[in-house]
């Protein structure tokens, strides 16, 4: 049992998604990507880091089913098993909610390794952590257990900037060249040459990233998330489509970067096709 | 410059997305290269350590800094030197 235990903890991949700025799409990257892996076969555990600002619940459409959160485990309360929630779609997902009336000092760096380490031992082969904004405590806390990380940028000024100090952290907590998910990408505007490109984005934050995934600017996200059904579930979903491809290569499979293309119901295209763009 | 500042003021050719590419590139060679105030004075102190076993310094005056110009960051150092210090000076330090 002991050795089955360390066998597995060996074999577990331990992601923390993260970005240094907030809203640029960290909980719905995590959500995607747990359950587009789970679809695949794998045994996912997704855990919320966001201590006092609980969110990836709802992107999930589990936050009626939280009776026991991370705070829990690591006070004793509960144990992890009980914490879990199993995803009713796919029961090979499942998710360690944030408490949300504590804040990020309930957790210390060596119980973050300890809960992620019982995950292990669950059978989980991937946990994904999704972390919190900012550089201070929940940052320290979300990456304590990994051993992987993705860095999710928008192709934004603010965001480029903050993922690049977010770079040199992450190496700095031993976790050396990350993923790279530019989200939020309009085809559009880039072909006008008015939104910086995804090589643009790679060029500035330079060779210590290696780019996993681009997900395009798509409605079906707000819909997806407004229901508590990740877009990878959805077949037609073109930024559903991006994280299944994401989730394909993270388990090392040559999955080509498609061409995307104009967005046909974008607001600032058809904006500028009314003023004769 | 491909660009005037009047073109660049009041909409020119140039696109948006090179904007923001030129100022991300231009920002984040100033985080990269940016040093904390207490490892400024640590390097201060090591250099002015290292260049005492060779020339007399007036510490008073020393000054190191960072120069951002355009594409490049420069460790400038102003070292004011008294004097080149004997073979003898260093026997006598030894």
């Amino acid at each position: 049992m002991g050795n089955e235990g360390i066998s597995l903890a060996e074999q577990l991949r331990v992601i923390v998604i993260t970005s240094g700025k907030g809203g640029v799409g960290k909980t719905t990257t995590t959500a995607n990507l747990g359950m587009a892996l789970a679809n695949m076969g794998e045994k996912v555990a997704l855990v919320d880091a966001d201590i006092g600002l609980r969110n990836l619940d709802l992107a999930l459409g589990l936050e009626n089913r939280i009776i026991y959160d991370i705070v829990d485990v690591v006070e004793g309360r509960a144990e992890v098993r009980k914490a879990l929630i199993r995803d009713k779609r796919n029961s090979s997902l499942a998710l360690l909610p944030a408490a949300q009336t504590r804040d990020k000092s309930a957790v210390t760096p060596e119980q973050m390794k300890t809960v992620i380490h019982s995950l292990g031992d669950e059978g989980f082969t991937f946990v994904l952590v999704d972390c919190p904004a900012g550089i201070e405590q929940g940052f320290k806390n979300a990456v304590a257990g990994a051993n992987e990380a993705i860095v999710v940028a928008n192709p934004e000024m603010s965001s480029v900037r903050d993922a690049d100090r977010i770079i040199g952290l992450l190496e700095a907590e031993g976790l050396t060249s990350p993923m790279l998910i530019v989200n939020r990408i309009r085809p559009a505007m880039v072909k006008m040459g008015e939104m910086l490109a995804v090589e643009d984005v790679q060029e500035v934050l330079g060779n210590s990233v290696k780019l996993v995934g681009v997900v395009p600017d798509d409605e079906t996200i707000v819909t997806s998330t407004n229901r508590g059904e990740p877009a990878s579930m959805a077949e037609h979903s073109r930024a559903g489509q991006a994280f299944r491809d994401i989730a394909r290569r993270l388990k090392g499979e040559e999955v080509p970067f498609p061409i995307l293309d104009e967005e046909p119901t974008g607001f600032l295209s058809r904006l500028k096709k009314l003023f004769g763009g | 410059m491909a660009f005037s500042l009047f073109e660049k003021l009041f909409g020119g050719k140039e696109r948006s997305g090179a904007v923001a590419k030129d100022r991300l590139k231009l920002v984040l060679m100033h985080d990269r290269t940016d040093i904390p105030a207490p490892m400024m004075e640590a390097m201060r102190r090591d250099l002015l350590a290292v260049l005492s076993k060779y020339v007399d310094i007036d510490e008073t005056d020393l000054d190191v800094q960072l120069e951002k110009a355009d594409g490049s960051v420069m460790l400038v150092t102003n070292i004011p030197i008294r004097r080149v210090r004997t073979e003898k000076d260093n026997e006598h330090h030894n």
